[in-house]
């Protein structure tokens, strides 16, 4: 491919990369709709605890509207669906990671856990029990 | 470099997140400096939040003593009924009104609207100034109310650090940010931007405030929610 023909492919497709023109331009529209739905996703979040979900029913639906809101944030809000791959995986990609650190510790704080009620003695903290 | 360029726009994504990777220049290609740096300091920082909120997990889960119920320390009484975590809620409901005031300020920033962008930064750093307003009004009930670093009337005493170690650390980056973006907002209305035609400053003031937004979920979720 010549150089002359390069650049002409370049010229002729200005609007498929958006941010040729200059940064993250949309449609007004789109950060109305992200808005009500992230009031609509808070206000579900906080009738889980208003009506007080207990157990797995209240973890699932705690993470899951938590996951739904950082996504639409994430992806609107910061652009990041129209960024190039190169940054998004960049950006995303490292904080995986955490999951270890977050097994680790969890394994540890439960360790932890049973070496005080073997140390300190067994309910000690429950007068009653 | 533009055959690099033209090859690029029938690339697939994938396809072209190997040549970004592999071109042994420029990575993030036609991404203002300013926004990858932004990026890469906001995810260094969601590495800090995220050992505060795992440091918080360990010590809930491995502490023998009950976890006071967030639902009613965070409760307040309203004519006489006591309704659970309201002022976190209303909290909420204002961070993410700022993010959507934000997200609009981006908007209007790159329609070179000097006026309404620089408007909507100021209500945006309003609802922040708001923000810290009612976390310092939490703040002050929590301790008049006994809790401190080392203990609070109501059960395990890590509860205290964890929540004045996150909230605190919350609090700071949004008091930052109500700086940060009333300087950039004052810099747009004398037309700073102008005369370089360049508004991607807003974006990336825009970016820092949406995870100060961001963190905030995730403190709702565990934090108070859990």
């Amino acid at each position: 491919m010549t150089t002359e023909t390069a650049h002409a492919q370049v010229s002729l497709t200005p609007s498929k990369e958006h941010n040729v023109k200059q940064g993250q331009q949309h449609p007004l529209g789109i950060y109305f709709v992200i808005w009500g739905l992230l009031f609509v996703l808070s206000t579900f979040s906080y009738l889980v605890d208003y009506f007080d979900f207990v157990g797995f029913t209240r973890w699932a639906l705690i993470l899951s509207l938590m996951w739904l809101k950082a996504g639409l944030i994430v992806a609107v809000f910061m652009h990041m669906r129209w960024e190039r791959l190169a940054l998004v995986y960049a950006i995303l990609i490292p904080p995986l990671l955490l999951g270890i650190l977050v097994t680790l510790m969890s394994l540890e704080s439960d360790y932890t856990f049973w070496t005080r009620i073997v140390f300190f003695g067994l309910f000690r903290s429950h007068p009653g029990a | 470099m533009s055959e690099l360029v033209a090859e690029d726009q029938d690339a697939t994504p994938l396809q072209s997140l190997v040549t970004d990777w592999s071109t042994d220049q420029e990575t993030f290609k036609r991404v203002h400096w300013g926004k990858a740096m932004m990026w890469i300091f906001l995810l260094s920082d969601t590495f800090i939040f995220s050992c505060f909120l795992t440091s918080y997990m360990t010590v809930r889960s491995s502490t023998t003593m009950p976890w006071p119920n967030p639902s009613e320390v965070f409760g307040l009484t309203i004519a006489g009924h006591s309704v659970p975590l309201l002022l976190i809620a209303i909290m909420t409901f204002i961070l993410i009104s700022s993010s959507g005031t934000m997200a609009l300020a981006v908007n209007y920033g790159y329609r070179r609207d000097r006026r309404t962008t620089a408007l909507l930064m100021f209500a945006t750093a309003l609802f922040g100034l708001t923000f810290v307003s009612m976390q310092a009004f939490e703040w002050t009930k929590l301790i008049r109310e006994g809790v401190r670093p080392w203990g609070n009337p109501w059960g395990a005493p890590q509860f205290g650090s964890s929540f004045f170690m996150i909230t605190g650390f919350h609090g700071f980056h949004v008091s930052i940010g109500v700086i940060y973006l009333s300087t950039i907002a004052i810099k747009v209305l004398k037309g700073d931007f102008e005369r370089k035609g360049n508004y991607e400053v807003v974006e990336i003031a825009g970016l820092y405030w949406h995870f100060v937004d961001l963190v905030w979920v995730f403190i709702f979720a565990f934090f108070y929610l859990w």
